[in-house]
């Protein structure tokens, strides 16, 4: 008998195979490794937002601001890069570090304030898209050699499969979280206060400095996503990525993490997004489909997931 | 008591002194905002367009400060306006004329929307917050499918009145709001349904105890959620003489909750005031004009807003207010302290 604990994993890998499968019989082209390669680097940005919600939804928070951190680090460094002729490399720590300072304010207000991190973290989406905005309100081209080099840089796989820059990344930040979530002291006081925050503190873990550096990770991979989206736009918007922060939530439920926290897998978070993008897949390769199908289905697939966690919760033996 | 009614008179006073203070200040640096004409049988001016267009926020707010009390929160109330918005955008252009007809099956789209609510959060016992995200996600999907992706608009004269329209002088959307606003207020508060919501909020397992069905509480509280949403979709719909799916009520149900939070209500439930929730709306909507009076670029309206969030919860933290009277007692005592003061400023910029 398969561990319970295993059971959302192995549906949402099934499933995926499933859509996978049924999208290879019906359409040419579809079962093919740079289709499915496509989907990891069409979709990188959201994987990386997603790991670090992963983070926060483990440990029974949320994070919101996810998609106005990513908006306003493509408009930091298209005006630091077109604008203040900085160059890139230069760039990307200045405004990581920025966004990882924006995930540890967000942390500690809610950890010493006692505010739920359900509006501090609206309040900062509400304020890093209002800074956005303020920069610039118009799209800003990115004009720099090292970002054609970067967005081009990339190898051939398994024929015509294409490795790029962002699948690299993501695929980094993957493997580094799914250490850090699984084997790491950190990582368990994420599974600990996620499971109960009071008997947690009890035990002797650190409570403030473990929110503060999960909401910082959050922001942190946020920013990377959002370094790695303008590799995809060679620009900067405030109004782009809106709406990421709910498809960052919608993968880590669909991956199986339980959404009041202490249960899940980073993997997951991966099959989730891969599942979204492969019904994105499905419905382009048909062509009669219309796009909001895309929502219906996310919608859909959430309520399912979420329902599935109930039964598992409830049926838990004591 | 008497402490209990100091609590309560000052619940009230800092809102409303917020939104009293506002005015002052649009009074100020544009002294024609309170000047108000009558003509053509219904009245003119900045005040009455705030009010006007506070109105759909204002709705929703009433709506949400009783999802909040029960310590759940609505994040789809957008999302169904822009359903409630399209279903009638449907069946005027399908050739229905009987305006009950058209605003009943808005209404009772809302309905179900809520009843989806209320089920998943009062009866499956999901998290609120991802209960009506599902809505919210699915919910402009099905909107686009009613209007099948177009903008649809239509011509019914009856129906733009909705959003046009004056009654006594007040734009329709206001008295709109009144009415929903003195029937909810007559439902929670001279019944005992005010008390059993903010019992549920307060307290879920001490209010079961006493017997209460929280499960038909919580659903009953998303569908009157709904139902206002559904309302304001429909004075959106009225007011543009069409449905637009993906535009309708966006990012409507963060004013809406910003709006509860300003009035003063705790997201973690247990207490309400539906008067206080529509003081919020219209705070809201008069530090818009504020911004656009003052010549500060609209740009800088987001981040306005945000600090205005970030202050008010700041006040309603006890920590915070601790800090604050401790500030208060240092500044008066010769010895000063840095360590609370930059405390504080670095709270503030965040």
């Amino acid at each position: 008998m398969l561990n319970r604990k295993l059971i959302p994993l192995a549906v949402t890998c099934c499933l995926f195979f499933l859509l996978f499968g049924v999208g290879s019989i019906q359409f040419e082209g579809f079962g093919t490794p740079r289709v499915f390669f496509n989907l990891l680097s069409d979709n990188a940005f959201l994987i990386i937002a997603a790991v670090g919600m992963t983070f926060v939804i483990l440990s029974g928070g949320i994070d919101l601001s996810v998609g106005a951190v990513i908006a306003l680090t493509g408009v930091v460094c298209s005006v630091l890069i077109s604008k203040y002729q900085w160059h890139p490399l230069l760039v990307f720590p200045v405004v990581l570090i920025g966004g990882t300072a924006f995930g540890a304010i967000m942390g500690a207000i809610i950890h010493y304030y006692k505010m739920q991190p359900f509006i501090v973290t609206l309040a900062g989406m509400f304020f890093a898209r209002g800074l956005a905005s303020v920069i610039s309100e118009e799209s800003i081209p990115i004009e720099h050699e090292f970002y054609n080099d970067v967005s081009a840089f990339g190898f051939e796989i398994l024929g015509d499969a294409w490795i790029g820059s962002s699948t690299i990344i993501c695929l980094m930040v993957l493997v580094v979280a799914i250490i850090a979530a699984h084997y790491t002291r950190f990582g368990g006081r994420v599974y600990a206060i996620g499971g109960d925050a009071n008997s947690s503190a009890l035990m002797g873990i650190p409570l403030a400095a473990t929110t503060i550096h999960i909401y910082a990770i959050s922001s942190f991979l946020a920013t990377l996503a959002g370094i790695v989206y303008s590799f995809y736009t060679f620009s900067g918007y405030s109004l782009a990525a809106v709406g990421v922060e709910l498809d960052a939530i919608a993968a880590v439920v669909i991956g199986g993490t339980l959404l009041t926290g202490g249960y899940g897998y980073m993997f997951g978070t991966l099959m989730g997004v891969l599942i979204m993008g492969v019904v994105q897949t499905y419905i382009s390769f048909d062509g009669t489909l219309s796009s909001w199908w895309t929502k219906i289905v996310i919608g859909g697939l959430l309520f399912c997931f979420i329902a599935l966690q109930q039964v598992l919760v409830r049926v838990k033996p004591r | 008591m008497n402490t209990f009614k100091n609590q309560n008179l000052r619940r009230y006073l800092w809102p409303c002194i917020g939104l009293l203070a506002l005015l002052v200040i649009n009074a100020i640096i544009a002294p024609e905002f309170f000047q108000i004409e009558f003509k053509d049988g219904r009245f003119y001016g900045s005040l009455i367009d705030v009010l006007n267009r506070a109105a759909p926020v204002a709705l929703l707010a009433i709506g949400m400060s009783l999802v909040i009390a029960t310590a759940g929160v609505d994040l789809s109330v957008g999302s169904i306006m822009a359903i409630a918005g399209a279903v009638s955008a449907y069946y005027i252009t399908k050739g229905v004329d009987n305006l009950a007809l058209i605003i009943g099956a808005g209404l009772i789209a809302g309905l179900i929307a809520g009843i989806a609510n209320g089920f998943l959060v009062g009866y499956m016992s999901i998290q609120p917050i991802v209960a009506t995200l599902i809505l919210m996600v699915a919910g402009r999907g099905i909107a686009q499918l009613i209007n099948e992706g177009q903008i649809v608009t239509f011509d019914h004269p009856g129906f733009a009145f909705l959003g046009t329209g004056s009654f006594l002088g007040l734009p329709f959307p206001v008295v709109l709001v009144i009415i929903t606003f003195a029937i909810v207020q007559l439902l929670t508060r001279r019944t005992a349904l005010g008390l059993y919501i903010e019992a549920v909020g307060a307290n879920p397992s001490a209010s079961h105890y006493m017997g209460l069905n929280a499960k038909a509480i919580k659903m009953s509280v998303y569908c009157v959620a709904a139902l206002c949403a559904a309302l304001a979709g429909m004075i959106a719909a009225a007011d543009i003489r069409g449905s637009d799916a993906n535009n309708a009520g966006l990012w409507l149900e963060l004013d809406a909750i910003l709006a509860v939070v300003i009035g003063g209500a705790s997201l973690m439930g247990g207490r309400f005031s539906i008067f206080l929730a529509i003081i919020g709306a219209l705070i809201i909507q008069t530090l818009t004009v504020t911004i656009i009076l003052s010549g500060i670029p609209p740009k800088f309206n987001l981040l306005i807003k945000a600090s205005a969030i970030i202050l008010v919860l700041l006040l309603q933290s006890p920590l915070f207010q601790k800090q604050l009277a401790q500030l208060k007692f240092r500044k008066s005592s010769p010895t000063n302290n840095t360590s609370v003061n930059g405390n504080n400023k670095e709270t503030k910029n965040a």
